[in-house]
């Protein structure tokens, strides 16, 4: 936006309609003629991404919002089949939810780019605060979406967030009691998150364009940090810009993509996998991780009202970087101390997060006070103070002066030592924690799984097996009940005909109904029916079993998971390691012992389960060796059992995984072939601009 | 935005029958879309909570004041801890009442806050005996 357009359109329809909205004189000044610095490195292509994000989630948004069913009892029913039933749903809804995650990755990097060049300062300072806004919003809108599948983390984490508020003197019950719609977090409060994770997304779309706004009179800072002068300092935005954007926004894609299509709950917790039940509270509650720095902020006060304050302080306190860093230099490229201090910074923030997913005891709390003081420390003590001593280094000239002297020497090194050393650092602190928690609990074993890794197929004889082994074992217990017969035909399934799955479902018996007479009745199953349970309800399985409900195994292998502590969880990203919950359930069924080790006492009416979390499980042991016939020829073996049905219970849980993983390598090759494709293409557009 | 009227009808006081609740068991019951714990307080459990210098305690109040004269055995609490809203669990902890599992939180037999970031003692919700065995919650 600088000044008045030119612009005049050739097409005369066009010319109309510029005489009376100038639209595409404004499109052409902001995104084409826009002089934009020719020093910005990739960390400006965030911007961009951003934007990009948000389209991808308002549009994955409103087609999901299409399929689910804002209610208690239904919400998380129908998130499910969505997922199972609608065309692409698996795709939809791992990209909107993963989305939220790769959106704060993207606002992350882009805060931190402002935080380290300076860019909040003087003339930026109301881009900067709009800026927290939209993070704001993005925080609101994030923690409701969260809430919406209506999982146990979803209803736990909404109990305790919407509780912070009820920390205010005076007016915070009353505030709760608004937020819930009644006495306790239930249908109301799904009602309005809904309504307003569907409004929020569009507030922040319309503070972006405040935001780009803001941007287009102040013009871009660079990373050099001085202003343009002359022409020679800016390139237009089209094509340097936007080509340069596209190739970023390419390579952030492929990140995005491995998420959605190897490892869709890699960010997620399992227990969203367990439908609210507003009597049980996870041992763990824990909220997505891009909430984790300030969660841990909280919690290392331990005052109630305090420790609010200091959350929403941390954040808030942003708004006021402007200010509390006086510095007349703005990149921190010339300022060798306040670079030292940000890179400590950014170590903080990461370790914070890590903190805050681990439980509040010991040595994790007195590492979280010393870790919130720092946090704040830098705001208040180390920005203000550094401003006042620190002698920065000589700014260039001009910004092709920068560009120019850039061939010379190169000042990249140290900032990627600083990040070694941050990440060396982490990684140090992490894994003496890790080693404490992980004493003492019984992992279970790695197993070789057909399903597993990028290429992953089930294999169908463990498919059909399983399916056995489930209707003349587990099926006496547990339902299944978000598996229909139908399923059992489909591609990517135990490969059965359409034929055979309707005599299979024949076997069962539904209860249907009323009929004319107004009776319920009983008919054969057809495919369109889902596995009926064995107990007509979940009091009637809880008192039939010793007051523990077996569990619905639909999605078990989903639902369970355990501890795979630091460094595991990072080098599970790159191996695509996603099968704790198959593992867990295979040596759950294989744990059992008649011996009860020393130390450990078995109430009556439990047995002794060796990776059953507390030991004391209320399920007898199920499968003995000959119990199920195969036909195949297959070892009649409790391991083989075991293996069989944890492989058919994970096609229950994700019966599309096999497409899910086809179209991820169809994705990837397109792509890399795309941002190489860019690549070169923004090489030949800045030939001449380097 | 403040609850509609089928919630507040739902919310009508409940009556809960104590004669099949042994002594040291108790029961949850849902008023209002919060577990109201009901603890047969055994003897030892009252000794302790009556043991108790109330002067000392984070949310000062003495056992009496937390139950119903007469109905000393009887605890009613509400389960929500006052922490963040977590569910405590009965007969853990180091003081013979509530543990919360979230931020370990530690509430007595009288339900009052012990140790950890609750800053309060477990409400008691209104509630009178229609009957030696028989309470009205609400």
């Amino acid at each position: 936006m600088s000044g008045p357009s030119d612009y005049q359109p050739s097409n005369p329809a066009l010319q109309w309609i510029e005489r009376r909205l100038p639209i595409l004189g404004l499109m052409h000044s902001s995104f084409v003629v826009y002089p934009t610095p020719r020093n910005l490195n990739y960390w400006w292509t965030f911007g961009a991404i951003l934007s990009f994000m948000l389209g991808i989630q308002i549009l994955t948004g409103v087609i999901l919002a299409m399929h689910y069913t804002p209610h208690a009892d239904l919400a998380f029913k129908s998130v499910e089949l969505l997922v199972r039933d609608v065309n692409y749903g698996w795709l939809l809804r791992n990209m909107h939810a993963v989305g939220a995650s790769m959106f704060f990755v993207a606002v992350y990097v882009h805060m931190l780019r402002g935080l380290y060049y300076g860019s909040y300062k003087e003339p930026r300072e109301v881009l900067w605060i709009l800026g927290v806004i939209i993070y704001l919003l993005m925080m609101a809108t994030g923690f409701m979406g969260y809430v919406l599948p209506w999982g146990q983390m979803s209803f736990w984490g909404a109990t305790v967030i919407t509780n912070l508020f009820s920390a205010i003197p005076y007016v915070g019950e009353s505030i709760v009691t608004l937020l819930w719609g009644g006495y306790s977090v239930g249908n109301p409060t799904l009602n309005r998150f809904f309504s307003l994770h569907y409004l929020l997304p569009f507030l922040i779309a319309g503070v972006v364009v405040l935001h780009v706004w803001a941007l287009h009179v102040s013009g871009q800072n660079n990373p050099d940090g001085v202003e343009p002068k002359t022409e020679k300092d800016t390139v237009p935005f089209t094509p340097h810009a936007t080509i340069k954007d596209m190739f970023g926004v390419a390579c952030f894609m492929l990140l995005y993509a491995w998420f959605i299509f190897y490892m869709p709950n890699y960010l997620g917790d399992a227990d969203n996998y367990i439908p609210a039940n507003p009597g049980v509270t996870p041992p763990h509650i824990v909220p997505e991780w891009y909430y984790l720095p300030f969660y841990a902020i909280l919690r290392s006060i331990p005052n109630k009202l305090a420790g609010v304050i200091g959350m929403f302080g941390a954040i808030i306190i942003l708004c006021f970087l402007p200010w509390l860093d006086a510095a007349k230099t703005k990149s921190s490229k010339y300022r060798p101390l306040a670079k030292q201090f940000f890179w400590i910074f950014v170590a903080v923030c990461i370790l914070l997060g890590y903190l805050g997913a681990q439980p509040p005891e010991g040595i994790y709390v007195i590492a979280g006070r010393v870790l919130t003081v720092c946090y704040f420390a830098y705001f208040l003590i180390v920005l203000p103070l550094l401003s006042r001593i620190e002698k920065p280094r000589p700014v260039p000239n001009s910004i092709s002066d920068a560009v120019l002297a850039k061939t010379g020497s190169r000042s990249t090194p140290m900032v990627s030592t600083a990040i070694m050393l941050a990440l060396a650092g982490s990684l140090f602190a992490g894994s003496v924690d890790s080693a404490k928690a992980s004493e003492g609990s019984d992992q279970p074993p790695g197993n070789k799984w057909s399903f597993s890794g990028p290429f992953g197929k089930f294999d169908r004889g463990a498919l059909q097996r399983g399916l056995k082994v489930y209707k003349e074992v587990c099926a006496s217990c547990h339902g299944l009940s978000y598996v229909a017969f139908r399923n059992l035909a489909e591609a990517g399934g135990p490969g059965y005909s359409v034929a055979q799955a309707a005599a299979f479902a024949s076997e069962y018996k539904v209860k249907d109904g009323p009929n004319d007479a107004g009776d319920m009745f009983e008919r054969a199953g057809r495919p369109a029916d889902y596995f009926p349970s064995p107990f007509a309800n979940e009091q009637a399985a809880r008192a039939a079993n010793g007051g523990a409900a077996p569990p619905d195994l639909s999605l078990i292998t989903k639902a369970r998971s355990y501890k795979r502590g630091f460094p595991m969880f990072i080098v599970d990203f790159f191996t695509q390691y996603q099968e704790q919950g198959p593992d867990y359930v295979s040596a759950l069924l294989q744990g059992f012992e008649d011996k009860v080790p020393e130390g450990v006492t078995i109430p009556e009416g439990s047995y002794y389960n060796k990776y059953f979390p507390g030991h004391a499980i209320k399920m007898p042991k199920p499968l003995s060796d000959g119990q199920v016939t195969y036909d195949d020829g297959s070892p009649t073996t409790v391991a083989q059992y075991a293996k069989d049905v944890t492989t058919f219970l994970m096609w229950s849980a994700e019966p599309h995984m096999e497409a899910r993983k086809r179209l991820g390598f169809q994705v990837f090759i397109f792509l890399i072939l795309f941002a190489g494709l860019m690549y070169f293409t923004k090489k030949k557009v800045w030939a001449d601009s380097h | 935005m403040n609850p509609d009227a089928s919630t507040i009808a739902a919310g009508a006081p409940i009556e809960v029958d104590l004669s099949p609740v042994a002594e040291g068991q108790d029961i949850k019951v849902f008023w209002r879309g919060k577990p109201i714990y009901i603890s047969h307080r055994t003897k030892k459990q009252i000794d302790e909570a009556r043991a108790v210098n109330v002067a000392s305690l984070p949310d000062p109040q003495s056992d009496e004041a937390r139950v119903k004269s007469g109905h000393e055995q009887w605890l009613v609490v509400i389960g929500i801890c006052t922490h963040l809203g977590c569910i405590p669990i009965a007969h853990e902890g180091n003081y013979d009442g509530f543990f919360c599992p979230c931020h370990g939180s530690q509430y007595d037999s009288s339900g009052r806050i012990r140790q950890g970031p609750a800053p309060a003692n477990l409400p008691v919700p209104p509630y009178q005996f229609v009957s030696d065995t028989k309470i009205q919650i609400g």
